[in-house]
C-alpha cells in the first residue's frame, strides 16, 4: 500500500516545527507502524536527507519507549495496543496519516517525534520504590497477599509508563500514570508501609513538574495500550485525603 | 495549618474543593427545590416558610454568606484548576479529536459560566427585586410578604421562563459530570460503585430539572395561578 505522512519535524528542543508530508511506497500490512516508518527512513537517508527520529525499543508492546499520535491518537487507531504493536492492516492505501509528538509542557520534544519523559522518573525517584534491607531473598509466600489485592496491584503494575495518558489528556494530567504506579506499590503488604509519604511526595513531585489536573473525562484510560483504569485515580485521590489527614 | 496549605496547593486538594464545594450546592439546589415545589400546595404553606425562614435572620444570613463563600470558592477553584491545565497543555495537536470525553465533561467550564449567570439574574430577579421592584412588595391576606404572587407572575413572562428552563438544562448537564466527579474526585468512587454513582449522578440531575421545570411550565400553562 501506499501511504502520504503529515510528520512533525523539529531539529531540537529550542526550535519550532513543522509539519512536512512523506509519500510511504510499497508498505506491506504485515508491517508494524514502526516499521513502515523504517522504510520511509531508509529511503530518506538514502537521499540524503535526516531521518524521522522515534523512540523505540522492545517493539513488543511491554517497554513503554514508543509512543506516537497517529492522526490525534496516542498510539494510534487500535485499542489496548502501543504503536510498535499497531501494524499496517489498521490502515488502506491511499490513506493520509498525521504523526505528532506527546503534546504537554512537562513532555518537551527533545526531536521530531521524541520528547522527554524524565518528567516521569522523577516522580518514581520521588516514592514509586520500596524501601527493603538488603540480604538474602525472602521466602515466597512468607507474607500473605489476598487474590483480589494482587489482582489490583497487578492491573497497577501493567503500566508501562509510555505517557500516552498525559499525551490523550486535554489537560496534559498525569494521574493515571501516578495512580496506577501508588496503587501498584500501595496494594502491597511489602509497600503499604509508606503509601503515606509515597502519595504525598509522588503527588508533590507531579505538580511540580507542571502536569495538569484530572478533571474526569476518561481519555486516559480510553488510549491506555495496557488499559489501566481511571478507578485508580480514585484510589489515589482516596489515599492521599487519608495520607493528608494523617500526616504534616 | 501547613494541612491546609498543603491541600490548598496541590492538583488534588483543589479538586477536593472543588467537589467538597460542588457537594454543597448540589445540597442547596436541593433543599431549594423541595422549598419551591409548595407552590402546587397553594400560596400559604409557600408564603409562611417564606416567613419562617425570614424569622429566623442568624440562620438566614448564616446560610447566606455560607452559600456565597462556597460558590466563591467553587469558582475560584476552577479558575485555578483551568489556568493550571491551560499551561500544561501548551501546543495542541492538529488534530482535534474526542476521546471518550462525555459532552456534560466537555461543556462543563460552558454550562458552569452560564449557570453562574443565570443564578445572578435570578437572585436580582427574585431576591433583590431589581428586576420588578413591585414583587418585592407583594403582601398576602396575613400581611406575609406574597412569594406565590411573586413566582407566578415572574414565570409569567415567558422569556424569564424560558431562560430559567435552558439554565436548569444546563444545570442539569453539569450535574451529571459534577455529581460522578464528585465521587471520583473524594476517592469515593471504588470499582463496585461506579454504576450505581453514575447512575444516581444522572437521576438526581433529571429529577432537579423536572422538578425546578415544573414551576414555570405550570404557570406558563395556567395550572398555578
Amino acid at each position: 500500500m501506499n501511504l502520504t505522512l503529515k510528520v512533525w519535524r523539529q531539529k531540537d528542543a529550542s526550535s519550532s516545527g513543522r509539519f512536512v508530508e512523506y509519500e510511504a511506497r510499497n508498505i506491506i500490512e504485515e508491517m508494524s507502524f514502526l516499521e513502515m516508518l523504517d522504510v520511509v527512513n531508509e529511503e530518506l537517508v538514502a537521499k540524503g536527507e535526516d531521518p524521522i527520529a522515534f523512540d523505540h525499543d522492545c517493539r513488543e508492546g511491554i517497554c513503554g519507549t514508543c509512543g506516537i499520535v497517529i492522526d490525534g491518537s496516542p498510539h494510534g487507531p487500535w485499542d489496548a495496543t502501543t504503536t510498535c504493536q499497531l501494524h499496517m492492516r489498521a490502515f488502506k492505501s491511499g490513506d493520509v496519516i498525521t504523526i505528532e509528538p506527546w503534546r504537554a509542557k512537562a513532555f518537551p520534544v527533545i526531536r521530531d517525534l521524541i520528547v522527554d519523559r524524565s518528567a516521569f522518573d522523577r516522580i518514581i525517584q520521588a516514592g514509586g520504590f520500596i524501601s527493603v534491607s538488603t540480604g538474602g531473598a525472602p521466602d515466597g509466600n512468607a507474607i500473605p497477599v489476598s487474590k483480589d489485592d494482587a489482582d489490583m496491584a497487578m492491573d497497577a503494575a501493567q503500566c508501562i509508563g509510555c505517557g500516552a495518558c498525559v499525551a490523550a489528556c486535554k489537560n496534559a494530567s498525569a494521574m493515571l500514570f501516578v495512580s496506577a504506579k501508588v496503587s501498584h506499590l500501595g496494594l502491597l503488604p511489602q509497600g503499604e508501609v509508606e503509601q503515606d509519604r509515597r502519595v504525598l511526595n509522588m503527588v508533590r513531585a507531579m505538580d511540580a513538574e507542571g502536569f495538569g489536573n484530572c478533571t474526569n473525562i476518561g481519555s486516559c484510560e480510553a488510549v491506555c495500550p495496557k488499559e489501566i483504569s481511571v478507578d485508580f485515580i480514585g484510589r489515589m485521590n482516596r489515599d492521599y485525603r487519608r495520607a493528608l489527614l494523617r500526616n504534616e | 495549618m501547613s494541612k491546609l496549605k498543603t491541600l490548598y496547593q496541590s492538583s488534588l486538594g483543589k479538586k477536593y474543593i472543588m467537589a467538597l464545594t460542588g457537594l454543597g450546592l448540589f445540597a442547596f439546589v436541593i433543599i431549594h427545590m423541595l422549598g419551591n415545589l409548595q407552590i402546587f400546595l397553594g400560596p400559604d404553606p409557600i408564603n409562611s416558610y417564606a416567613e419562617f425562614l425570614k424569622s429566623k435572620p442568624a440562620l438566614l444570613w448564616t446560610a447566606r454568606i455560607g452559600l456565597l463563600a462556597i460558590a466563591a470558592l467553587h469558582i475560584t477553584s476552577a479558575i485555578q484548576l483551568i489556568m493550571i491545565n491551560r499551561r500544561a497543555r501548551p501546543v495542541d495537536y492538529s488534530t482535534d479529536k474526542i476521546v471518550a470525553a462525555s459532552f456534560a465533561a466537555r461543556t462543563i467550564i460552558v454550562s458552569g459560566l452560564i449557570i453562574l449567570m443565570f443564578v445572578i439574574y435570578h437572585l436580582l430577579h427574585f431576591t433583590f427585586g431589581a428586576v420588578d421592584p413591585k414583587f418585592l412588595r407583594y403582601e398576602d391576606y396575613l400581611g406575609r410578604h406574597d412569594v406565590y404572587r411573586m413566582m407566578v407572575e415572574g414565570f409569567s413572562n415567558p422569556f424569564a421562563s424560558a431562560f430559567y428552563i435552558v439554565s436548569m438544562g444546563l444545570l442539569c448537564l453539569h450535574l451529571t459530570h459534577g455529581v460522578s466527579s464528585t465521587f471520583q474526585s473524594l476517592g469515593l468512587k471504588s470499582r463496585a460503585y461506579v454504576a450505581a454513582i453514575d447512575r444516581l449522578a444522572s437521576i438526581s440531575a433529571g429529577v432537579i430539572f423536572l422538578g425546578n421545570c415544573a414551576i414555570p411550565v405550570a404557570v406558563l400553562a395556567g395550572l398555578v395561578k
